[in-house]
C-alpha cells in the first residue's frame, strides 16, 4: 500500500511510508506550521489572559499562500460589486478576520502539529517502510492537514485554474519545479485514499 | 436672527439624505454561503466537507460539488448572518474558499 491509505478494520486509517517520504511530509509540516505561525496579533502582548482575548488581524495576509489559507469572507469574485458595496465589504471582511483568524490559525496549525507527532513516533519505533496508523481523529486532523498543505502548494505553483495544472503536469524534468508538483501530486493520492477510508 | 435660523433647515437636510443612503438590510431576506471552485481541492473532499460539515445526504453533497466544479459556484446554506459566518468560518477550517451574502435573488 505505498503511497496510498487504506481503511483499518474498526475504523482509522494506515499508510506505508518510507524514510524519504516521512522526511517530505515532516519538512512540509514543518514548514506550514512556521508560515502560518501565531498571527499578527499575537506577538505582542505577553500576559496570556490578555492574549486569549486579543482581537485577530484585520488586513488579508500578504502572503499569497495565507491568502488563499484565510480568504475574506465578504467579497466578489466576480466583481459585480459597486464601490460602495466593495468598500462594504471590505469592511466587513476585516471584521469577520478580527472575531475568527486567530482560531482558524489555531487550528491549522494543531492539524500540522499532529501529523508532524504521528511521524516522530513512528521514526522512532522502525527503520526502513513503516506504517502509520491512524486514528479516526488523527485521520480527520491529517485530512485537514494534507489539504492546506496543498493549498500552500498550489498558491506557491501560481495553480489558479485547471489549466495552469495541465500545464505542470507536463513540466519537463530540468524544470525548477517539478519537484513540487511530484510532491503536490504525491500528497494528492494520500488525501484522495485517505478522503475515501473517511467516507461516511 | 438669521444666522440662528438658517443652520436649522440645514441640519434637517443633512438626516433625511443620511437617512437616505444608509441602506439598511431587510431583516427577512436571508443570508447565503457560497462555495467557489478552485483547482486544488479534491472532488471527493469537498463531497466529504459538505456531507460531514452540513450532514447532507450523498447525493446532495455531490450535487453541490459539481455545481461548484461546473458553475464556479454553489449556494450551500442559507440562514442568519450570524450562521452563515459560523458556516464561512468552518469552510475557511476545510480549506474551501467560501464567502457570504445577502440572497438578492
Amino acid at each position: 500500500m505505498p503511497g496510498h491509505f487504506e481503511p483499518l478494520p474498526g475504523g482509522g486509517a494506515a499508510v506505508a511510508l518510507d524514510e524519504v517520504e516521512i522526511s517530505i511530509i515532516r519538512s512540509l509540516a514543518v514548514q506550514l506550521m512556521e508560515l502560518i505561525g501565531p498571527g499578527p496579533a499575537e506577538d505582542a502582548p505577553a500576559d496570556p489572559l490578555a492574549e486569549l482575548f486579543s482581537d485577530g488581524p484585520s488586513e488579508p495576509p500578504a502572503d499569497p499562500v495565507l491568502r488563499r489559507l484565510f480568504p475574506d469572507a465578504y467579497c466578489d469574485p466576480e466583481g459585480s460589486a459597486s464601490p460602495e458595496q466593495a468598500e462594504e465589504q471590505r469592511a466587513y471582511s476585516a471584521e469577520f478576520r478580527r472575531y475568527t483568524e486567530n482560531d482558524l490559525r489555531a487550528g491549522k496549525r494543531e492539524n500540522a502539529l499532529a501529523v508532524i507527532r504521528s511521524l516522530d513516533a513512528l521514526t522512532a519505533a522502525g527503520e526502513g517502510v513503516a506504517v502509520l496508523k491512524l486514528s479516526p481523529e488523527e485521520s480527520r486532523q491529517w485530512l485537514g492537514a494534507l489539504n492546506d498543505l496543498r493549498l500552500a502548494i498550489g498558491a506557491r505553483l501560481q495553480i489558479d485554474d485547471e489549466d495552469d495544472t495541465e500545464v505542470l503536469y507536463r513540466l519537463p524534468d530540468d524544470d525548477a519545479r517539478k519537484p513540487m508538483v511530484m510532491a503536490y501530486l504525491w500528497l494528492g493520492g494520500l488525501q484522495e485514499t485517505l478522503v475515501a477510508t473517511l467516507m461516511p | 436672527m438669521g444666522s440662528v435660523t438658517s443652520p436649522a433647515p440645514l441640519e434637517i437636510e443633512r438626516t433625511e439624505s443620511a437617512e437616505e443612503s444608509f441602506a439598511v438590510p431587510e431583516p427577512d431576506v436571508p443570508w447565503v454561503t457560497i462555495v467557489h471552485n478552485d483547482p486544488v481541492n479534491l472532488m471527493s473532499y469537498v463531497t466529504y466537507v459538505f456531507q460531514t460539515y452540513f450532514g447532507y445526504s450523498k447525493d446532495k453533497a455531490t450535487k453541490l460539488m459539481l455545481d461548484v466544479h461546473h458553475k464556479g459556484r454553489a449556494v450551500v446554506s442559507s440562514g442568519t448572518r450570524e450562521e452563515m459566518e459560523r458556516d464561512v468560518q468552518a469552510m475557511h477550517g476545510y480549506g474551501l474558499w467560501a464567502t457570504l451574502q445577502q440572497d438578492r435573488k
